[in-house]
């Protein structure tokens, strides 16, 4: 085994509320270079709240999220350079209905990252094609498959060169048939060295492309290993609840 | 035979459109002819036909009518052009959270609340007499310019409106998605936003744009001679209305056409997009 990388992420002590509701409650993660970490987790158990954190969607009410070793959850950091350096994509899509595959990609990289039109259009045909999209530059949303619509908001957000990827349950939305595609691409970032966290209910997905998998439950996470070790052997009790409700319900 | 049953069927549907468009044909000659009868045989027909239809009045008015109806055509273009931008800002300054602008945001609500709540005739009554009286240096006199500001007043109230609405309608994902990619708050709303936001208003917004090509005839209190004013003149001189319903032919052709391009909006087939 090589030496580990240096933390690209670092989520220390971590609270949010919402109200009277205690969405996360101390949260600890360290995603390091080129690695993929799964956070697994019943729904409502705060993966989506904890990537919109991360992303500063949300203010965090305690704890801090450092990037790079930068700590973005100082106010005093420029919220939106933040977020160019990173890469959120959502579950259901969120693509912008009025622009075609092509603007969806090029919208950050004009606006966001300043570059000239021809320049961002080049890269946005380059990263459609390599999500398996070419040919579909022009087509509205609407006139894509969810599949494909998923693939877009993968390039649309890998467009950017984040430092890492947040996927949030990036296959959930989608029919059976269509999340093979998905996976695939995802598996094309792993490949390429992206550093990601990926909250996700595919077990054998995170099996595959994990090198850990932290299970949340109750805001907190109280079980982090590789995917072999936490799967297999989970050590604690909530943990192989939790595992054993998703082989019954034939996920796992 | 597999065709028989089809063929059955499609005589089946020939027969139901035939039938449907038998009895909108009956039930429109019973209503219209029946509405006609009423009118033609009431006992002040002959009256109206000679005060309200006449021929001749009509020939003799309409090139003086269609004159002064210009000065609302440009009216009502010019005022729907400031109102569009007028209330887009309005709308803006309401939406923004920053603090800076609260204020402005304070002025926004009280501009809405004042210019939605008071009748536009009144509005236009007391700008048009109560500016001029200030007797301010450099504000404008003129009856047509301050009619026309009364008018977009009140229009860019109700316009700033459709527009705040139309923004709140856009799903909170899309500002999401817009600042994951880099955006900053203000280039989310005018990349992301606004352009969804006002694709949706759009039928309103035309909606009231044909409130607004009628009501341009308010402005007449004032005393411009607009269409409305020009016909009332002309009636008042031959005690004869023919020359009121020409004015009215001449609104009508304007609104109508907007009204055909709401409609076309608005249907099910969803031309915007």
């Amino acid at each position: 085994m090589s030496a580990p990388g240096a933390a690209v992420l670092e989520v220390r002590g971590v609270s949010k509320a919402f109200g009277e509701r205690q969405v996360l409650r101390g949260i600890d993660l360290t995603v390091r270079e080129h690695e993929a970490v799964a956070l697994i987790g019943a729904s409502g158990s705060g993966k989506s709240t904890l990537l919109r954190c991360i992303d500063l969607l949300e203010d965090v009410d305690d704890g801090d999220v450092f990037l790079d070793g930068e700590t973005i959850t100082d106010p005093a950091v420029d919220t939106v350079t933040v977020r160019r350096r990173l890469g959120l994509v959502f579950q259901a899509y969120n693509l912008f209905p009025h622009m075609t595959a092509l603007e969806n990609v090029v919208l950050g990289e004009r606006r966001a990252h300043g570059k000239a039109r021809a320049e961002a259009e080049e890269r946005g045909r380059a990263m459609l094609a390599r999500f398996g999209l070419a040919g579909r530059e022009d087509d509205r949303p609407d006139n894509l498959s969810g599949g494909q619509q998923q693939r877009v908001a993968i390039a649309r957000a890998f467009a950017g060169r984040p430092r890492a990827m947040l996927l949030d349950e990036v296959t959930s939305a989608l029919d059976p048939e269509l999340v093979g595609e998905v996976l695939g691409a995802v598996r094309d970032l792993k490949g390429e060295g992206m550093t990601m966290l990926i909250a996700t209910h595919e077990m054998s997905f995170a099996r595959e492309v994990a090198n850990e998998v932290a299970f949340l439950h109750e805001g907190r996470i109280v079980e982090q290993a590789p995917p072999a070790q936490l799967l297999e052997a989970p050590q604690r009790p909530e943990t192989r609840q939790f595992l054993s409700r998703l082989l019954e319900a034939g996920r796992a | 035979m597999p065709n028989s049953r089809r063929l059955e069927r499609e005589a089946a549907r020939r027969r139901k459109h035939r039938r449907g468009q038998a009895i909108a044909a009956l039930s429109s000659v019973v209503i219209l002819g029946g509405l006609a009868v009423l009118i033609l045989t009431s006992p002040g027909w002959p009256e109206v036909k000679e005060t309200f239809f006449n021929w001749e009045v009509f020939k003799d008015s309409f090139p003086d009518v269609l004159r002064a109806f210009w000065l609302d055509v440009k009216l009502f273009v010019t005022i729907e052009a400031a109102v569009l931008a007028v209330g887009l800002v309005i709308a803006l300054v309401r939406i923004a959270r920053s603090p800076a602008f609260f204020p402005l945001r304070l002025l926004a609500v009280v501009w809405v609340d004042l210019f939605r709540g008071i009748p536009t005739i009144l509005l236009i009554f007391l700008i048009g007499f109560g500016v001029p009286a200030l007797r301010l240096e450099g504000v404008p006199t003129d009856p047509i310019v301050l009619g026309a500001i009364a008018l977009g007043l009140s229009y860019s109230a109700y316009v700033a409106e459709v527009y705040r609405a139309g923004v709140n309608s856009v799903h909170r994902g899309q500002r999401d998605a817009a600042l994951a990619v880099g955006l900053t708050e203000a280039q989310a709303m005018r990349h992301v936003i606004l352009p969804q936001a006002v694709r949706r208003v759009a039928p309103p917004l035309l909606n009231d744009f044909v409130a607004l090509q009628k009501d341009v005839a308010l402005i007449s209190i004032l005393g411009p001679l607009e269409a409305f004013r020009e016909a009332q003149i002309i009636e008042s001189q031959l005690f004869n209305f023919t020359p009121l319903v020409a004015a009215a032919l001449l609104y009508l052709a304007v609104t109508i056409p907007t009204a055909r391009i709401v409609d076309r909006m608005g249907g099910p087939e969803g031309a915007v997009r």
